[in-house]
């Protein structure tokens, strides 16, 4: 039973989070965590983009913001993202990799918090952030899931997924919500959004 | 490789701990009723030893001990970012577990002296988050003009980068005659940093287009004088700041305050802790006084929301109204 979600993309990102994020219902079960490489100025655009995609309720993390199923919750500009039970957790460590937020720092996060409860998906992106990231995930007995390279704007980042972990789900760009849907079905229609008001 | 969304499931649904938070305790006992990970592996070659709550108690544990030996005390701070730096020196250290960690802490003072600056390293810059600053000109400075003496509050000041960044602000407002900054940091080494007023040369040309973003007046280089590979900031610039080391997990306030900076410092604290904290600024606050936190720290779901307004969303600037 997977309880997190959490993708890691970088150039080409936002048209990847789009197709996948519109593919997935509103009654998705699982929260989801977007890491997306950006510049630190762009505060609140992507969420702005995303929301109009999507029928989940897309925010940008706040520090100690509780983790929500039915939301996608991005981490913000020039911070880490962590995640502590249940709860997002912030810190501006120096970047990684060039990279803050770096992908790798919040996949080994939510790999050593969730365990074999969490799924990792890595899309497009021109460098290597998160291949480290996945390898843990599915080190901890997590899911991995791999945009297609061929489908990818830029494959550097999922190949460099792949090759750390040869045996992730491989998918076309436009199938990975529909696998995201198999693995971590929506819940029933009756259940209601507890946590909704927060948003 | 295994789809898990077959087995059967934990509990009912989705995790209870996403949901409701607040509910720590029961959290935490539900979680202990999993199945230990390893001994549901079926992939031989995955290393599912790991169990996040042994290191949990290994961490308690050896903040426990700094504490008890040393009198530094870390356990009320954010687990995950404390553990992602406890992990940091681990490896530096060439060390493979927490408890050795914590044996050679308790035996090694120098290594505790190392540790303290893992645990203690502030990111900062000068004009940090332009439209701040921006915001603070265009919304606090006109309600500071109506005090006769500001008396400010920069808690958490690091090397004083943001300190002389308001310094600068209140300067070219024409309100630093009667204003008073009172500058403090939990660690001395950073507070006689921030005294010396020298920050590196390479970043001023960052530094510069910070201020001008900012709303920034002026030349940003009439400011300093370079000197070696170092920035000397203009002394005049310090005649009403007060640099001192104050401990917000364990100092109480000192005075009434005007406003209160404490930007990317909280991040850093559990909520229990930073509950205390905002106790202590709401304290020290004037009515109508101004705090000012980090871009990505927020006074909501805590129980003093409904004691601010908000001067700036976007800026995290509020002000005490009840």
């Amino acid at each position: 039973m997977f309880e997190i979600a959490v993708i890691g993309t970088s150039w080409g990102g936002l048209s990847a989070l789009s197709t996948v994020l519109a593919g997935l219902p509103a009654t998705f079960a699982i929260p989801i965590v977007v890491v997306q490489h950006r510049s630190p100025d762009a505060a609140g655009v992507l969420a702005e983009l995303l929301q109009s995609q999507t029928r989940l309720i897309v925010t940008e993390v706040d520090d100690k913001h509780p983790i929500l199923p039915g939301h996608v919750q991005i981490a913000p500009p020039n911070y880490h993202l962590l995640v502590d039970r249940g709860y997002f957790s912030l810190t501006t460590d120096a970047p990684v990799r060039y990279s803050r937020p770096s992908i790798d720092v919040t996949f080994s996060s939510v790999a050593d918090e969730y365990g074999r409860h969490a799924i990792g998906v890595v899309l497009t992106g021109a460098n290597e952030d998160g291949a480290l990231g996945l390898r843990r995930i599915v080190d901890r007995g997590g899911y991995a899931i791999v945009q297609d390279p061929g489908t990818a704007e830029s494959p550097i980042m999922p190949s460099a997924a792949l090759r750390a972990v040869p045996r992730a789900h491989v998918a076309a760009l436009a199938q990975v919500a529909g696998h995201l849907v198999t693995i971590a079905p929506p819940r029933p229609p009756a259940r209601d959004r507890v946590g909704a008001h927060l948003a | 490789m295994r789809v898990e969304g077959s087995e059967p499931s934990v509990g009912a649904g989705a995790p209870d701990h996403a949901r409701e938070p607040a509910r720590r305790r029961e959290d935490r006992e539900r979680r202990a009723d999993r199945p230990p990970a390893i001994s549901v592996s079926t992939d031989p070659s995955a290393p599912l030893s790991y169990d996040p709550e042994l290191e949990r108690i290994e961490i308690e544990l050896l903040l426990e001990g700094i504490f008890r030996h040393y009198g530094f005390d870390f356990r009320s701070y954010a687990y995950a970012s404390i553990r992602r730096r406890l992990w940091r020196r681990i490896e530096a250290e060439r060390l493979s577990t927490v408890s050795g960690l914590q044996d050679r802490l308790l035996h090694e003072p120098a290594l505790m002296e190392r540790l303290l600056l893992d645990l203690s390293i502030n990111v900062t810059a000068m004009f940090r988050d332009p439209s701040f600053y921006l915001a603070f000109r265009q919304k606090v400075v006109p309600l500071l003009r109506t005090y006769p003496f500001i008396r400010i509050w920069h808690a958490g000041c690091s090397t004083g980068e943001e300190v002389y960044s308001m310094a600068i602000l209140l300067e070219e407002e024409g309100l630093y005659e009667r204003a008073r900054i009172y500058a403090t940091d939990i660690n001395e080494v950073v507070v006689h940093r921030a005294r010396a007023g020298i920050f590196p040369l390479e970043r001023m040309q960052e530094y510069t287009e910070n201020y001008i973003r900012a709303g920034g007046m002026r030349s940003f280089s009439e400011y300093y004088t370079a000197k070696y590979d170092g920035a000397l900031f203009s002394p005049a610039l310090q005649r009403n700041v007060v640099f001192s080391q104050h401990n917000l997990v364990t100092d109480r306030s000192f005075a009434e305050f005007n406003v209160i900076l404490c930007r990317n410092v909280l991040i850093y604290f559990d909520r229990a802790l930073q509950a205390r904290v905002h106790g202590l600024f709401y304290d020290s606050l004037v009515h109508f006084g101004i705090l000012a936190l980090g871009s990505k720290e927020t006074l909501r779901l805590s129980e003093y929301e409904t004691r601010y307004e908000e001067l700036s969303a976007a800026d995290r600037i509020y002000r005490k109204v009840r």
